[in-house]
């Protein structure tokens, strides 16, 4: 790591630690948006970025969460037993839906998470009895932490953050174990993978499962967050966001989804100066964006530095050939 | 039993405006590898150019063949020029956001910049019904079936007929060998996109008098497309009419017999059904993987 690795992670650290109490309460709320989305995106890029699966159902997985706390906390179940019981759903429905899924490759997956989203959302919508139709769940709880409660929404800030911290630290770990580099390898070439000995189908199954329970610790997380959820914010086009907000930020970076949540989440709402055209610029932006740097905003300092390198390069071709001419003349 | 009759009548008609989305979609998809998520919008476009026109005083015929011709340049050649051949080396992810990019500026770019209500459009055919043994019959259901089909079928006619369908069918199975036997790449590809907006517009005339137009008209449209394409085979453009039938017919009957709730469940289920029984789609063939 290098000083200007440290220099960007304390930045944001600063601004992520920083920036909240001198905002209004509107603010706050943004930026637990933005980190509750870090966190379902992480797995996502997991999904996506690491393993190269195509994934376009992540929202029903968030959903899923979001539900899973809902409905047990209006039953008086706490917080912290909702949390694990909403990521072993997740895990399992994961692992459900991607045995036969993933049997299939490549853009096949993304139809089948895709269709799959559609029908959790439909269940969400018309299952009154469980989910609330479209009237959803009020008054969601916020969990209190050790009798610590959390209920202003700056102290639940902190509370996501410490929890997207804690997932982003076990995500890096666990690409840093045999495990994540067997991701990799199974995205690069497959069968060269499968020829090391690596299951791929076990591998990408795993990946797959575990990008949906940080959808779900999301989605519990979101829950909360708004106090009120209904079946809007989990639809395929939440999904197809998710994914957009992976690919602008760099996939497969480990810190691709903190900046692809901010254009996702914040940049529209920093566009709002635009007024009824917000979201044509937002829109325009993407495109322009992908144009500019098609494997998303991190790509950009490798860019650089191969740019550096070739003109370094070339700079000392130049000096060589000087060098050599003046030793001919 | 006449019901049922009269809903799967008016299904494949509906089915067939699917059937001309779907088929430029997967005629994308096989030359050039573009998933185009914007497919609905290059429906929605159109119909809205066409409204203008309209309104400029031009009548629908003269509208439409002004639209083919806006769509083929902005839709077909913009399009190709300015997101697809940029970014196609990148692979499948940058082309994906940004056609996602590309619907979100369209959709809302026609809601700020024009209106967000829907507009009527004048329909095609008069409005007159026929009964045939008890079954009633809409003379715009029976137009449309028709104008589509005989869409469809022409543009397959095309591609298995002509050279240049035949060319642009090389380019599609397999690129290099086309380059190495002297077609065009390129311009195979080009015209692909024209088609594509061709049908889009086509697409738009037929659809837009029962949706009205509507800057969100695309996303539903775009959706059923998808399935539609998906259901009857990704890499066959024979394919895409059946699974628009499919489409239409089962959302229609489902809506009827099972529940308007569950409505969109239906097409659901029978692609998740294709999806894990025959992925390649039920006219597809098999693709191998290589190494």
């Amino acid at each position: 790591m290098n000083k200007l690795h440290l220099l960007a992670l304390l930045v944001i650290a600063a601004v992520l630690l920083g920036a909240p109490p001198l905002l209004k309460s509107y603010g706050i709320y943004l930026f637990s948006t933005w980190l509750v989305f870090v966190i379902a995106t992480m797995g996502l890029n997991l999904t996506v970025g690491y393993a190269g699966q195509k994934s376009l159902g992540h929202a029903a997985f968030f959903g899923i969460g979001a539900y899973t706390v809902a409905i047990l906390m209006q039953a008086g179940v706490s917080f912290w037993i909702g949390l694990p019981l909403a990521m072993l759903g997740c895990f399992v429905i994961g692992l459900g839906l991607g045995f036969p899924a993933l049997r299939v490759q490549a853009i096949y997956l993304a139809f089948a998470t895709l269709g799959f989203n559609t029908a959790v959302w439909l269940v969400m919508r018309n299952e009154e009895w469980l989910t609330g139709g479209t009237f959803g769940i009020n008054n969601i709880a916020r969990p209190s932490i050790f009798g610590f409660s959390l209920d202003a929404s700056l102290a639940y800030y902190y509370f996501i953050l410490a929890i997207a911290l804690l997932m982003g630290g076990l995500l890096f770990g666990l690409l840093r174990s045999p495990w994540g580099k067997a991701f990799t390898a199974l995205r690069d070439n497959p069968i060269r993978a499968e020829s090391l000995g690596i299951h791929i189908q076990r591998y990408t199954l795993l990946a797959f499962a575990i990008g949906a329970v940080y959808a779900g610790v999301a989605g519990a997380l979101f829950a909360c967050l708004v106090q009120f959820i209904e079946p809007a914010p989990f639809t395929v086009g939440a999904s197809i966001m998710m994914y957009l907000m992976v690919v602008v930020g760099g996939p497969g970076y480990f810190f691709g989804p903190l900046l692809g949540s901010a254009v996702g989440v914040l940049l529209p709402e920093w566009l709002r100066f635009a007024q009824a055209w917000y979201l044509f610029v937002f829109g325009t932006a993407v495109v322009l964006l992908m144009l500019w740097l098609p494997d998303g905003l991190l790509s950009l300092p490798d860019r650089l530095k191969a740019r550096r390198q070739a003109r370094e390069a070339s700079a000392a071709r130049t000096a060589a050939a000087a060098r050599l001419g003046g030793v001919n003349s | 039993m006449l019901d049922f009759l009269q809903l799967t009548f008016s299904g494949i008609a509906t089915g067939s405006i699917y059937a001309l989305a779907a088929l430029g979609f997967t005629l994308l998809w096989q030359a050039s590898g573009t998933i185009n998520f914007a497919q609905g919008e290059f429906v929605m476009l159109p119909a809205f150019a066409m409204v203008g026109f309209g309104l400029l005083g031009a009548p629908l015929l003269l509208a439409f063949v002004l639209s083919c011709l806006l769509a083929v340049l902005i839709l077909g050649y913009g399009f190709k020029r300015g997101i697809v051949d940029p970014l196609l080396r990148f692979g499948m992810m940058p082309i994906v956001v940004a056609t996602i990019g590309l619907a979100i500026a369209a959709r809302n770019g026609v809601r700020a910049g024009y209106s967000a209500e829907a507009h009527p459009f004048p329909g095609l055919f008069a409005d007159k019904l026929f009964n045939i043994a008890g079954v009633t019959i809409t003379l715009a259901d029976v137009g449309t079936l028709a104008l589509a089909l005989a869409l469809v079928l022409g543009t397959q006619a095309f591609l298995a007929k002509t050279v240049t369908g035949r060319a642009m069918q090389a380019v599609a199975q397999n690129t290099e060998s086309a380059t190495v036997l002297g077609i065009d790449v390129p311009r195979m590809v080009f015209y692909t996109f024209a088609i594509n907006a061709v049908l889009a517009c086509a697409a738009a005339l037929l659809v837009t008098p029962t949706y009205l137009a509507k800057f969100d008209m695309g996303e539903g449209l775009g959706n059923k497309a998808f399935f539609a394409a998906i259901i009857g085979g990704f890499n066959n453009s024979r394919g895409a009419l059946l699974g628009g039938v499919i489409v239409g017919v089962a959302e229609n009957l489902a809506a009827a017999y099972i529940s308007p709730a569950y409505k969109d469940a239906v097409a659901l289920v029978l692609f998740m059904g294709v999806i894990l029984f025959k992925p390649q789609g039920l006219l597809g063939q098999k693709v191998e993987r290589k190494v």
